[in-house]
């Protein structure tokens, strides 16, 4: 019987949704049905706004945002930084500078690229027994044939009342402090907020490379603001690369720190941009209404949001989808009748909306699940 | 039908792949929700859902989901370890998450050895089969009941 559960364990996902799948770069999503050798990994039926990298490896929004203004931006002004003032100061100063910027911009674009390309802690959408099973829960009371009202479901959080909201498009109860981003259209857990900077939604499992980016960022633009003043201050040639740097840096620098203020305040309070916009905790709602999620104490705070373990990620971009193939051991005749014998799962509990049920069994890898350690 | 008359008349050695065409049906699936009162961590709700009644026993269920919320507790405990592990990682701009395997990713081995285990040892015999949360998004325990056909075949 243990065979025959693991051959049990279908992804639904491998049912035909009717969400179209985001077409992936290399573009090799031919149809598959032609070509049952090749099994296709789940990030190639995707059913986000995203676009997928090195076999599955890399992930991007779908809209880019200014993800390349901002490291042009970088590379531009740390590049001018090098050419025009580091031999300068360097004569006059000491050999250290380059080195600091060296280091400050090689941490910064590191941070950014972990930042735009790290899935944030999409959940992944529910199977359709899921749906199937939640709505049965919540049309006790209400009839089908129209809109229902939005659904909430309160829970209590460390004695704190707290509403979730059924997110229409993923079909379950999202989790606290879970949003659907439009853009990415996409559940994201810890929900911060969309940057369009670093062209990627910022939840749980990166903000810490989000806020690290920014810090660095901080620190490497009042570096080289710092720089070229002292340069422009001791020389008494005005090359145009400093000009433009400092413009660049005057501007960004104070923009920059107040954001990392801004972020600094939430991560002390474990709040996201999305609860502080919206005053979720700040009273307005009613009395008594505090963070349930914060420790109550700076530092655990802090911990907990840049230095908990991290959490892995839930939409196994690279594992296989149960592939088309049925046990061809038996031959083809008694094969076919297999096909028609074994039902997919989803087929055979009443599917929730009319899913057309897939021609044939699928018998999953023990492990389909891949824990990939990277992003 | 024809193929289970089939299967019959095979040795052991094919019955394998034609025990396929009389695994048992799915008869339904009980979904075992997360349990929010403790904030964002992983947790499952203990309470017993009443379609496993025949099937299983109450105290074997709870047993299970509590194991499974205290290697959840484990992989995502804020400690001296996770802490120091946050450090190292930020100083290197984070990039041994991409050579190191984390410390979450090694209790999750664990849960999926653990769940294996499971499978085999309790819910398989009563024709049950949990499925690892971590399939599903961490947001549901899923458990399949298979139709009871008690032939031979049910191990």
């Amino acid at each position: 019987l243990k065979n025959n559960c693991e051959y049990q364990q279908i992804d639904p996902q491998a049912l035909p949704t009717p969400t179209p799948a985001p077409p992936p770069h290399h573009g090799n999503d031919r149809d598959k049905r032609e070509e049952p050798k090749r099994p296709r990994r789940k990030w190639q039926v995707f059913p986000g706004k995203n676009r997928f990298y090195c076999d599955g490896r890399i992930m991007v929004a779908r809209q880019s945002g200014v993800l390349p203004l901002t490291l042009g931006l970088i590379v531009i002004t740390s590049g001018l930084f090098f050419i025009f003032d580091c031999p300068f100061l360097v004569k006059h100063l000491t050999s250290c500078i380059p080195v600091i910027g060296g280091g400050l911009f090689v941490f910064v674009v590191i941070t950014l690229l972990q930042t735009s390309l790290t899935d944030p802690g999409i959940l992944p959408r529910a199977t359709p027994d899921e749906a199937a099973d939640i709505e049965k829960q919540i049309d006790n009371t209400g009839n089908a044939s129209y809109r229902p009202p939005p659904r909430t479901k309160e829970v209590l959080i460390n004695q704190q009342v707290v509403k979730l909201k059924y997110c229409f498009s993923c079909k379950m109860f999202r989790p606290p402090r879970t949003s659907h981003c439009s853009l990415c259209d996409n559940c994201v857990e810890r929900f911060d907020h969309h940057c369009p900077w670093v062209g990627n939604c910022v939840g749980k499992r990166n903000y810490r490379f989000f806020y690290t980016f920014i810090v660095s960022l901080s620190f490497l633009t009042a570096f080289i603001f710092g720089c070229v003043t002292t340069h422009l201050a001791l020389s008494t040639k005005n090359t145009p690369g400093s000009n433009m740097e400092l413009v660049i840096c005057f501007f960004s620098v104070w923009s920059i720190l107040g954001l990392s203020g801004f972020h600094t305040y939430l991560v002390a309070s474990n709040l996201t941009t999305n609860e502080d916009i919206k005053g979720s905790w700040s009273g307005k709602s009613g009395e008594g209404v505090t963070n349930p999620y914060s420790h109550k104490n700076i530092f655990i705070n802090c911990c907990s949001v840049l230095c908990a373990p991290m959490p892995p990620s839930l939409i196994d971009r690279r594992g296989f989808l149960p592939t088309d193939e049925s046990v061809q051991t038996a031959g083809a005749g008694i094969g076919l009748a297999a096909k028609s014998e074994i039902n997919v799962v989803g087929g055979s509990s009443q599917p929730a909306s009319g899913l057309q049920e897939s021609p044939s069994p699928v018998p999953v890898p023990p492990h389909s699940h891949q824990n990939s350690s990277s992003v | 039908m024809r193929a289970a008359a089939i299967g019959k008349t095979f040795t052991m050695a094919e019955t394998h792949s034609l025990q396929d065409l009389q695994q048992p049906a799915v008869s339904s699936k009980v979904f075992v929700q997360r349990d929010y009162s403790s904030g964002t961590i992983s947790k499952f709700q203990t309470k017993f859902p009443s379609e496993l009644e025949s099937r299983l026993d109450k105290q074997q269920f709870e047993e299970t989901i509590q194991t499974l919320n205290n290697l959840y507790a484990e992989a995502e405990k804020l400690g001296a370890e996770s802490y120091l592990e946050g450090c190292l990682a930020c100083l290197t701009a984070y990039t041994i998450f991409l050579c190191m395997e984390t410390h979450y990713e090694k209790v999750l081995k664990k849960i999926a050895r653990y769940i294996k285990d499971q499978n085999e040892k309790i819910y398989a015999p009563r024709g049950l089969l949990l499925t690892d949360p971590i399939e599903r998004g961490l947001r549901v325990v899923e458990i399949t009941i298979f139709e009871d056909r008690s032939i031979g075949s049910g191990r």
